[in-house]
């Protein structure tokens, strides 16, 4: 129980600061920042304000997490297929993709039937939306189409299954009831610390950009420092999270921060392709959902995997 | 009342719509909203997007062949308060225009599709003449353009079933039928100003 109330309240220690340092951020008109970078930064913080308060709800009710989590992914998904063209081809095959696939995966998760749900968009979804778009007749630009919402299924649908998932992880050092709220809660703290001190690091060091075309404030140096410093934060967390070693929560969070980088890059590119979102009129706020999530999407199921290959409980 | 309650919010979670009124403020004068059209979920649409007392005055133009096929969507055009016109019988001693006129008295707003039909595919196609014999009776009457983006791909012609993706809805500035305006410039007058709404 203590460890609960510790875990919350370096969160919202951790959160504060983030605040704080977004507001002073946006104070700074003489540092020549990006307005636009800064601004996403406050939001994704007000997000993950919001998303701590749900989590919070976790450690009582883990299938309320697993809701949250699907309402998310549905409009994420949302908000992925109206950027990206489809054809009238695709009609049909999108209807089962939003009412069949994205219900069952999360369905799936809060029974925690993970022989199926590991399997159900990669294998299942993915030819039925391939043979469906067959079936509708329209061949062109076949691969091109069904690629777009395999994609789109695959990062806003399945891999954001993979963080309600860890509620139902079993691992080898797991002690009390809460120890999986806990895993939760720690990686969510992960990504957002990931965000945060990349950003930071970038302002600091920044030299080399990544790729100059999608994101002109990610840097090497950013990214870098970002992975270090989390890892640094993760690991004075080790007391909260089922990994037996300091060292394994470090490394841990060092994942998490690459992952969630590699995250947001990806989609910023997709969303470079596709034109400036902020400007169009469909998609309401900073980017929408798709963009605060972009980081979660990409270092769920990898930390998943990798917890549950080097802790997990083998089943026999 | 549950009905229009229930199928405001189904509408509203299906076409995902975010609403902007662009140099323009909802109001309970009487009005024409005139909107492209390419789905049959634009009448809900444009209708539930209206603040509720300005609704309760504004009655949709809708295709009496499609609305009276079936019980459903027969108590749906009830409920909200479609005027139903026949699209195969129309002639000049029985006008449509005089029956709306009749209809709306002078509290009521309409909301019209110009375009007759629904038009495939993104585009917008040419409007038909209701619009300006409309005004040209009653030229008094506030004309407001609505442009829908998106709600051909949610459902688009010849599906029964919709995708829920997200879409639009703007009002844009009202506009009038000068006088002596002949009718074609007219037309490409109020065609011209929905397109224009798309990229404000």
């Amino acid at each position: 129980m203590i460890k609960n109330w510790a875990l919350l309240g370096v969160a919202l220690i951790l959160l504060s600061i983030a605040t704080f340092v977004g507001r002073w951020l946006k104070r700074q008109t003489s540092l020549g920042l990006d307005e636009r970078s800064v601004n996403s930064f406050n939001s994704r913080v007000h997000a993950w304000w919001f998303s701590s308060v749900v989590l919070g709800i976790a450690f009582f009710q883990p299938n309320l997490t697993v809701l949250f989590f699907g309402l998310l992914s549905f409009w994420a998904l949302r908000e992925f297929i109206t950027l990206t063209p489809t054809s009238m081809g695709d009609h049909r095959a999108l209807f089962w993709v939003f009412f069949f696939f994205t219900p069952m995966q999360f369905v799936l998760v809060a029974f925690d039937y993970y022989a199926f749900y590991s399997i159900l968009i990669p294998v299942y979804a993915f030819l039925f939306i391939a043979a469906r778009v067959a079936i509708s007749g329209d061949y062109q630009h076949f691969l091109e189409r069904v690629a777009k919402i395999q994609f789109g299924l695959l990062v806003c649908v399945y891999c954001l299954s993979f963080a309600p998932a860890l509620l139902f992880l079993k691992c080898k050092n797991m002690d009390g009831d809460d120890a999986n709220a806990r895993l939760l809660f720690f990686f969510v703290t992960m990504v957002l610390f990931a965000e945060l001190l990349q950003f930071i690091c970038g302002r600091l060091f920044g030299k080399h950009v990544i790729a100059e075309s999608i994101d002109t404030s990610r840097t090497w140096e950013g990214v870098l420092g970002g992975v270090v410093s989390t890892a640094l934060v993760g690991l004075s967390l080790y007391w909260a999270t089922p990994f037996p070693h300091w060292w394994q929560a470090g490394a841990m969070s060092a994942i998490i921060a690459a992952m969630a980088s590699a995250g947001a890059l990806t989609l910023a590119a997709i969303k470079r392709d596709r034109g400036e979102v902020t400007t169009g009129t469909l998609i309401e706020g900073h980017g929408g959902v798709l963009s605060r999530i972009d980081a979660i999407c990409f270092a769920a199921p990898v930390f998943y995997h990798v917890t549950q290959y080097f802790f997990g409980v083998v089943a026999s | 009342m549950i009905t229009e309650t229930l199928l405001t919010w189904i509408a509203r979670f299906i076409s995902g719509a975010s609403v902007r009124w662009v140099d323009s403020h909802p109001d309970t004068c009487q009005r024409v909203y005139f909107a492209n059209h390419t789905s049959h979920l634009d009448v809900v649409l444009v209708w539930s997007a209206l603040p509720t007392e300005v609704r309760r005055l504004t009655r949709p133009i809708a295709a009496k062949d499609y609305w009276e096929g079936g019980a459903i969507r027969r108590h749906l055009a009830k409920v909200f308060n479609a005027m139903l016109i026949d699209r195969t019988k129309i002639k000049v001693h029985q006008s449509p225009i005089d029956l709306m006129l009749r209809e709306i008295g002078d509290t009521h707003s309409l909301i019209l599709f110009p375009e007759g039909g629904r038009t495939e595919g993104g585009g917008i196609g040419e409007f038909k003449s209701g619009l300006y014999y409309l005004s040209k009776k009653r030229p008094e009457l506030e004309l407001i353009p609505v442009h829908i983006n998106n709600m051909n791909r949610i459902l688009p012609r010849g599906e029964f079933l919709p995708v829920p993706l997200l879409s639009s809805l703007t009002f844009g500035p009202p506009m009038w039928l000068e006088a002596g305006e002949p009718k074609t410039e007219f037309l490409a007058r109020a065609r011209e100003a929905v397109v224009s709404l798309k990229d404000r």
